[in-house]
């Protein structure tokens, strides 16, 4: 088994007088696909957003990488290595599908306003170098002959493919998917597995994902942790979590038919 | 209009529009990035003005006062971000707008107090005072330059906000901030360089302004100000092209307008409001909008 990449160590998150996440702690092995899974308002998206530093965890820390992240703000969470996809697709609007991945490169790019303003050399070498990089992202995704459109008048599914290239252009060694499939259908569904784990493999990643797809989670997930009301009631196998009576009984049943 | 009063008012219309122009860019990239009105930015154009004035004043060279005029501005402008505004990021945005105004009538008492009410004469150097005359053409070294440096000027923003690193985030922003945070942008930085690029550019109008006409008072900023924001609508409140053409139909307007009607002289000051009011009611987008356009299917 090798090393933890991400700790997540007795973390507690209360808003006012709600606890949001109570106590929870996992690992997530350097290479894994790792799941999070449970009913809604489990505490899922506030466990990202703990992660990526949007929101201070009341008690617990971080340890990513080795490293103790607790309280970082986000933009240096993303230099660390850390990047994520929204539940709700947030990608930049009036802005091409390419300059939405040419942004994740903002921090990649040295060179200053003077060379900016007087497009010397260094500001033409960057410049160049991101843009075949984001069209070689946007080709694994298959969305290169879309570099151009307006990133919001995709699909539902390519937009979350632009999502997740978005991701990958920060240069992230963790990748947060906050309900990768969610309002996609199964071709789509299999063709997202697909290049997840393509990518697992062409860019060195680690996964941790939310999902309610648990055709999905199956396929994809090494481990589940799974949610309730903030606390973790079960860790294993997808396949073991289904059948674990106390999962079953926080999803009221759901899972005999998914 | 003979083609002589043509040619004058249209280099005189180039003239002015550059300043509205120079000035409505720093609201609309503010506004864009913050969603704030900063009713403080006519103001910062005072700031400019008067600096430049305090440095020519203490002997220094022109061109060196005209920076330190920039960079008082620009000072000025980012410190109001960091003190007024940042705060209240999270807060309602009519706090934020009350703010603005709150900040706009400090820098006008803060200057009155120091400076006195009465306007200043600007001193500008020989070599902008100077008068052409191309046959019937009165042509004040200014009014040529002005539009040239604007030109410049606007171009290099224009590139640094469509081809640069800077820019992308800047418009980034425009549209989720805390989703730039994720691509590893430092937000608060990104912000500061808005407000810097805004108070530098308003700052440059204000110069303008003073080598025009010449002279200064605290409360310059709040007419020509007003104006700029008119303008900043006009085109389309959010975009810096829309800014741009808003700043130059409203300077070609005002002239224009004066200049076939002299009798409605009076009244130049309010074609800009005029222009504010039908945009509002026709297409409050303005004419490079589009969000709202958007929506609407």
């Amino acid at each position: 088994m090798s090393a933890a990449l991400l700790e997540v160590r007795n973390v507690t998150m209360k808003f006012g007088g709600v606890t949001a996440i109570d106590n929870l702690s996992f690992k997530v092995p350097e290479g894994s696909t790792y799941g999070l899974i449970g009913p809604n308002g489990a505490g899922k998206t506030t466990i990202f957003n703990n992660i990526t530093g949007n929101y201070i965890p009341t008690e617990g820390s971080i340890i990513f990488d080795g490293e103790d992240i607790t309280g970082t703000r986000p933009n240096k969470v993303v230099a660390k290595g850390i990047a994520r996809t929204f539940q709700n697709i947030r990608l930049f609007k009036s802005m091409s599908v390419l300059q939405n991945v040419l942004i994740g490169f903002h921090d990649q790019i040295h060179y200053n306003y003077f060379e900016a303003i007087f497009r010397l050399p260094r500001y033409h070498g960057y410049e160049r170098r991101i843009k075949v990089e984001a069209m070689g992202i946007l080709e694994e995704f298959g969305l290169a002959e879309y570099a151009d459109n307006e990133a919001t008048a995709l699909s539902y599914g390519n937009q979350r493919k632009v999502e997740i290239a978005r991701a990958l252009a920060t240069k992230p060694k963790l990748l947060l998917l906050d309900e990768p499939a969610a309002g996609m259908n199964p071709i789509e569904t299999e063709d997202l597995s697909n290049i997840i784990r393509k990518i697992k493999e062409d860019y060195d990643l680690t996964v941790l994902l939310i999902e309610h797809d648990m055709k999905f989670v199956n396929a994809m997930c090494d481990t589940v942790t799974v949610l309730d009301y903030g606390e973790k009631i079960f860790e294993g196998r997808p396949a073991d979590a289904i059948v674990d009576p106390k999962v079953v009984a926080a999803y009221l049943g759901d899972f005999t038919h998914a | 209009m003979d083609l002589t009063t043509f040619l004058q008012q249209l280099i005189n219309g180039a003239s002015l529009g550059s300043m509205y122009a120079l000035i409505a860019i720093g609201y609309t990239m503010v506004y864009g990035v913050l969603r704030l009105i900063n009713f403080a930015h006519g103001d910062i154009m005072m700031v400019g003005a008067f600096f430049t004035f305090m440095a020519t004043a203490a002997g220094l060279p022109f061109t060196l006062a005209v920076l330190l005029g920039i960079l008082g501005s620009v000072i000025v402008g980012v410190l109001t971000d960091k003190i007024a505004y940042k705060p209240l990021r999270e807060a309602p945005k009519i706090s934020l707008l009350i703010t603005a105004i709150g900040i706009s009538f400090f820098l006008e008492n803060l200057f009155n107090v120091i400076f006195g009410g009465v306007p200043k004469a600007f001193s500008a150097p020989d070599y902008l005072t100077k008068i052409f005359h191309l046959g019937d053409v009165y042509l004040p070294i200014t009014v040529i330059i002005i539009p040239i440096v604007t030109v410049a000027i606007l171009s290099g923003v224009l590139w640094v906000l469509y081809r640069t690193k800077y820019g992308m985030a800047i418009r980034a922003l425009a549209f989720d901030i805390p989703t730039v945070k994720l691509m590893g942008i430092d937000a608060d930085r990104i912000i500061t360089l808005v407000f810097a690029l805004g108070s530098a550019l308003a700052a440059v109008g204000g110069i303008f302004y003073a080598v025009s006409y010449p002279s200064i008072d605290p409360l310059m900023g709040v007419i020509v100000g007003l104006k700029a924001f008119a303008a900043a609508v006009l085109g389309g409140i959010g975009s810096v092209t829309g800014a741009v053409i808003g700043g130059f139909i409203l300077g070609f307007t005002e002239i224009f307008v004066v200049a076939l009607f002299p009798e409605l002289g009076g009244y130049k000051d309010a074609f800009a409001f005029f222009f504010l009011i039908l945009v509002l009611l026709f297409r409050p987008t303005g004419i490079m909008g589009e969000d709202l356009e958007r929506s609407r299917f």
